[in-house]
């Protein structure tokens, strides 16, 4: 079946097009763009004027808790909250139960998402064993499996020796690994960024340095072995300073910021509602300098990707005393609408930007399909409405879990639909498309 | 204006909420809370009919029995509850614990808790008025309203004093309570400790804040200690209790930099030795034990005014 999407602003950065445009679908494939295409037995969508086409959104950093944890998040709920944010790839993180460090795991999640049959998994595989930071997981084999990655998040890599090896071990199928940046000594048993906030709450800090750290070790391991290194969930002013000194040293080394960390700061905190455990994520939110520095970079491309760092937790989880609470909130379906109020909206960048960082950059770092409307390539689209009012409401997010800081903000830009291999798998009802 | 005559307020979680005029309205009231303790029949009806829950889970032997007094000179229906923190990590959540309490329709639960916070998470979910007894490292106001309260006593004001707080100012909750209740009612602060032991962000407290005592101690009018804890040692924030007490321990010489009618405080339990020398503590300075004392007249006003105070019923 064949299908013309006619006259929405068609933004590709890696084709060099932002303007309108036509696309045509043929089965799961994208057959042709351009100006005035002819119908040719299509079924036509009209893309109403102010909506904004662009390949599909991947976010790189989603925790999709099954294996194991399924009271938190299923692959299918998991990809059904990543498809309303407008999604058509996550990579997911191994700290299921048990550990994806092996090819059954792997295998595993791609079955549950191949049923699910919602947005396109691509797993991220451990480091090493159980994560437990000490022999290597069978990296190869998770490779063969489907894993495009490899990391040890939620925790780093345990040593800067096994962070070594592993790169060189990883360098040979050009995978890349992913770093949960943080030093565990000065961490110490801190649950909220160190500064005035934290200290006036009598909550443990954790300073930036504390991340910082973790990404200098992992450029200068990245320096030593020549494999790509990926800092995750950024959030330090020092880290980006670091990821900069890098890159302008040639060192293959990119980095992803979150939502919420070019969002909030450790304000949060304390207001509107005071101990939050919505507001407890690792890294913390970080003070005004710290997400000033995450918007300049993303301003200036030192930053490539952002990504959510989805990370769902139960209510009764999170309904306890903050230093109990677990780290981490949702972000699949409050993402878009961040990214283009506060920094398309704002200012900070413009829209082929925003298409490169969640789109564009992901692809070519994880090595995988997507990123680009070329000819040929899989129909994976994402239709913005960059101009909706949105509202966040916890209680109706698709995730199984609901913990989000952003319950009642009013935000400007939206997603209007999502197609995966061809298909919608998401459509707005509050934009009038007829997909 | 007229003066205030209750706290309107549902709570007591940190003085950070309270305005000077519901300071000042605690303190007044908590004189004439003093002047029943002194009566033979040391008792008033106040509370009669309301059931207030001691909810402790942390030790604590001052403050809970100060309350408990407290409690029952205003005629309140107490029981404590002593939570073993080992317990709660296979045990009932605080939420729980709170929502099973709450059925019971106590009017008042005093909350004793290691997380800073807790209290505010109780007060989400009761109805009940909750009182913090000290939360983690966050506010211990009922200890800072009968430091103010001594001070005054002592002083006659707070506006213009000059106070020194010495010790580990990083994990005090009464550091912080104090912090918030003095500046509010206009006293000069100064805070002195290792580097180690100041909070981050400690300029942006309205304080002074230094690690050469002789700095915090010059001319004070109010020096007030903080307990070292042996741990600390243990977390490297010093190297021994022996070279702290050589930097920062409170001595008869040390002392004399402050003005000649200086009071000296301590919220306890006290480590003598370390962070307060014995001929300190037990000398004419110091007010350690009116501090006790002074603690069951606020914790009676406090419970009063939240009751509903002159509004509902006289205290006397």
């Amino acid at each position: 079946m064949k299908r013309l999407l006619k006259g929405g602003r068609v933004v590709d950065p890696v084709n060099g097009i932002d303007g309108v445009h036509d696309i045509l679908i043929d089965g799961d494939r994208i057959v042709r763009v351009g100006r005035d295409l002819p119908v040719d037995g299509a079924q036509v969508v009209e893309i109403p004027k102010g909506l904004v086409i662009c390949p599909g959104l991947i976010d790189m950093h989603v925790h999709l808790r099954e294996p194991g944890q399924e009271h938190k998040e299923t692959v299918a709920t998991g990809t059904g909250s990543a498809v309303a944010g407008g999604f058509t790839a996550v990579a997911c993180m191994p700290n299921t139960e048990p550990v994806n460090d092996n090819a059954n795991v792997t295998a595993y999640i791609l079955a549950r998402a191949a049923e699910a049959n919602l947005a396109r998994v691509y797993p991220i595989g451990a480091v090493s064993r159980g994560s437990r930071g000490e022999l290597l997981a069978d990296i190869a084999d998770l490779r063969r499996a489907g894993c495009v990655a490899i990391t040890d998040d939620g925790h780093p890599v345990a040593t800067a020796l096994l962070l070594r090896r592993a790169m060189e071990y990883a360098g040979m199928f050009d995978m890349p690994v992913v770093e949960h940046c943080e030093d565990q000594t000065l961490k110490g048993d801190g649950v909220a960024h160190e500064g005035f906030h934290a200290a006036s709450l009598g909550l443990r800090g954790i300073p930036g340095a504390c991340e910082a750290l973790g990404a200098e070790r992992g450029i200068l391991m990245s320096e030593l072995t020549g494999s790509a290194f990926h800092v995750a969930h950024m959030s330090a002013r020092a880290s980006l300073r670091a990821v900069r000194n890098g890159k302008a040293a040639g060192i293959r080394v990119t980095c992803e910021v979150a939502p919420h960390h070019f969002t909030l700061t450790d304000e949060a905190l304390g207001t509107p509602i005071p101990y939050d455990t919505n507001t407890k994520m690792n890294p913390p939110l970080r003070e005004a300098a710290d997400r000033d520095a995450m918007l300049s970079g993303i301003a200036d491309g030192t930053v490539d990707v952002i990504a959510t760092d989805h990370a769902p937790h139960h209510y009764d989880e999170k309904n306890v005393e903050f230093d109990r609470a677990p780290f981490g909130i949702v972000g699949l379906e409050t993402a878009v609408p961040l990214a283009l109020d506060r920094l398309v909206h704002a200012g900070v960048i413009r829209l082929p930007r925003l298409v490169e960082l969640l789109s564009v950059n992901p692809a070519r770092i994880l090595r995988i399909p997507g990123g680009t409307l070329s000819e040929g390539a899989p129909a994976d689209i994402t239709i913005l409405a960059p101009d909706l009012k949105v509202a966040i409401d916890a209680a109706a997010l698709r995730s199984r879990s609901k913990n989000t800081p952003f319950n009642g903000w009013e935000l400007r830009g939206g997603v209007a639909a999502t197609i995966v291999g061809g298909r919608t798998v998401y459509v707005n009802s509050q934009v009038g498309l007829n997909l | 204006m007229t003066a205030l005559t209750a706290l309107r307020r549902k709570d007591l979680l940190a003085i950070a909420d309270l305005s000077p005029e519901e300071i000042s309205l605690i303190l007044d009231t908590a004189e004439a809370m003093k002047e029943v303790g002194e009566r033979p029949i040391k008792k008033v009806p106040a509370l009669r009919g309301k059931t207030v829950v001691n909810l402790f889970y942390e030790p604590s032997t001052r403050t809970r029995t100060s309350f408990e007094i407290a409690e029952k000179r205003l005629s309140a229906d107490t029981l404590n509850i002593a939570v073993a923190s080992s317990s709660v990590v296979k045990g009932e959540t605080l939420a729980d614990t709170a929502l099973n309490l709450e059925a019971m329709n106590p009017d008042m639960i005093v909350l004793r808790h290691s997380s800073s916070g807790a209290c505010h998470l109780l007060s989400r979910i009761c109805k009940s008025a909750i009182v913090n007894a000290g939360d983690g490292m966050h506010e211990h106001p009922t200890q800072a309203l009968l430091d103010a309260f001594t001070i005054r006593e002592r002083k006659k004001k707070l506006k213009g004093l000059k106070v020194a707080i010495i010790g580990d100012l990083l994990h005090s909750r009464v550091l912080r309570s104090n912090i918030q209740l003095l500046t509010k009612m206009g006293s000069e602060v100064w805070v002195c400790g290792p580097p180690t032991l100041m909070p981050a962000g400690i300029a942006q407290f309205g304080v002074q804040a230094t690690s050469v005592i002789d700095e915090a101690i010059a001319d004070a009018d109010v020096v007030m200690l903080l307990r070292i804890q042996l741990e600390r040692m243990e977390g490297a924030y010093f190297p021994s209790l022996r070279e702290y007490f050589s930097v920062f321990g409170m001595t008869e010489a040390r002392l004399k930099q402050a003005k000649s009618d200086v009071i000296i405080m301590h919220p306890g339990p006290m480590n003598r030795g370390v962070e307060i020398a014995s001929e300190v503590a037990d000398g004419p300075y110091s007010v350690i034990l009116d501090q006790v004392a002074n603690g069951v007249a606020v914790r009676m006003a406090v419970l009063y005014l939240l009751a509903g105070g002159a509004n509902d019923e006289a205290a006397a």
